[in-house]
């Protein structure tokens, strides 16, 4: 049981080291650095023009969906670079995976679109 | 400024740790560019390959969050002016001002009621490069002038 435990003191003395390592270069940068904020500096930066407005303006939702699916479809394309790299060895096994691969992500594809998600209005 | 920023006794030791310290600041001058007018070209004909910045740790930034001199190359008008100082508010410290051409030093002879006689009326300014405009030659010898300059400062010694 004890062995057990102790096979862990690695992982204890790491994390020790990582606690002390983040703690002790924050220490020694606010013992460092200079530090004089003032509203002005602390203003965001418009190439040196006051802000017209706030940072966190309302984006429309719709937005959202659109991000999703283009997620959606960016991850896809990710999948398939690698997969055409190596497409010469894996062969025809491949290319039914990737056939499949498509197929679901086509199916809500079709779900997305049927339900107007690409529709703007 | 730091807790411990001009506090420390003035020893051999201390005046090792800055020396690193300026000679680490001094090897990374990181220019906020602020071209205003016809210097400007000369700027970026500093920068470019011919007679090539980057040797001396001079890469020019596009935002003041980086930059640690503020190279005012051209005429400052009256309309620039608060820009120019809010640039130079939001750097952070420590920070330097080069001020390029005459223009930029006094106003050059545009007496007149938009151009702001000198940039020291805006900005405390460190190194100035006359010109109209300096060759690239000129103003890398302001950079070496403010090397020099930094050479010379005290960090952590009283």
């Amino acid at each position: 049981m004890y062995q057990h435990i102790s096979q862990y003191t690695p992982v204890l003395l790491f994390f020790a080291l990582a606690i002390g390592f983040g703690v002790g270069a924050l220490l020694f940068a606010y013992l460092v650095r200079p530090n004089k904020p003032d509203p002005e500096k602390l203003s965001p930066y418009e190439c040196g023009i006051p802000p017209l407005m706030s940072v966190n303006e309302r984006i429309p939702i719709r937005f959202f969906i659109i991000v999703m699916l283009f997620l959606l479809f960016d991850v896809e394309a990710v999948f398939m670079y690698p997969w055409a790299v190596v497409y010469e060895r894996i062969g025809w096994w491949g290319f039914i995976e990737m056939f499949l691969f498509i197929v679901i992500l086509l199916v809500g594809y079709v779900y997305a679109w049927a339900k107007g998600a690409l529709e703007w209005e | 400024m730091g807790v411990i920023e001009r506090k420390l006794p003035d020893n051999a030791l201390t005046q090792l740790i800055d020396k690193v310290v300026n000679w680490a600041r001094r090897s990374s001058l990181w220019p906020m560019t602020f071209g205003l007018a016809c210097c400007a070209i000369e700027m970026m004909a500093a920068g470019a390959s011919r007679y090539d910045f980057d040797r001396f740790g001079v890469i020019f930034r596009a935002t003041p969050r980086q930059s640690d001199v503020m190279i005012v190359a051209g005429t400052v008008t009256v309309k620039m002016a608060p820009v120019l100082r809010k640039v130079y508010d939001q750097m952070p410290e420590p920070r330097w001002v080069i001020s390029m051409g005459t223009c930029a030093n006094t106003g050059k002879n545009f007496d007149t009621y938009h151009v702001v006689q000198g940039v020291d009326q805006i900005v405390p300014v460190d190194v100035y490069v006359p010109g109209c405009p300096p060759r690239p030659e000129g103003l890398m010898y302001g950079v070496i002038l403010l090397q020099e300059k930094i050479d010379k400062m005290k960090v952590f010694r009283k």
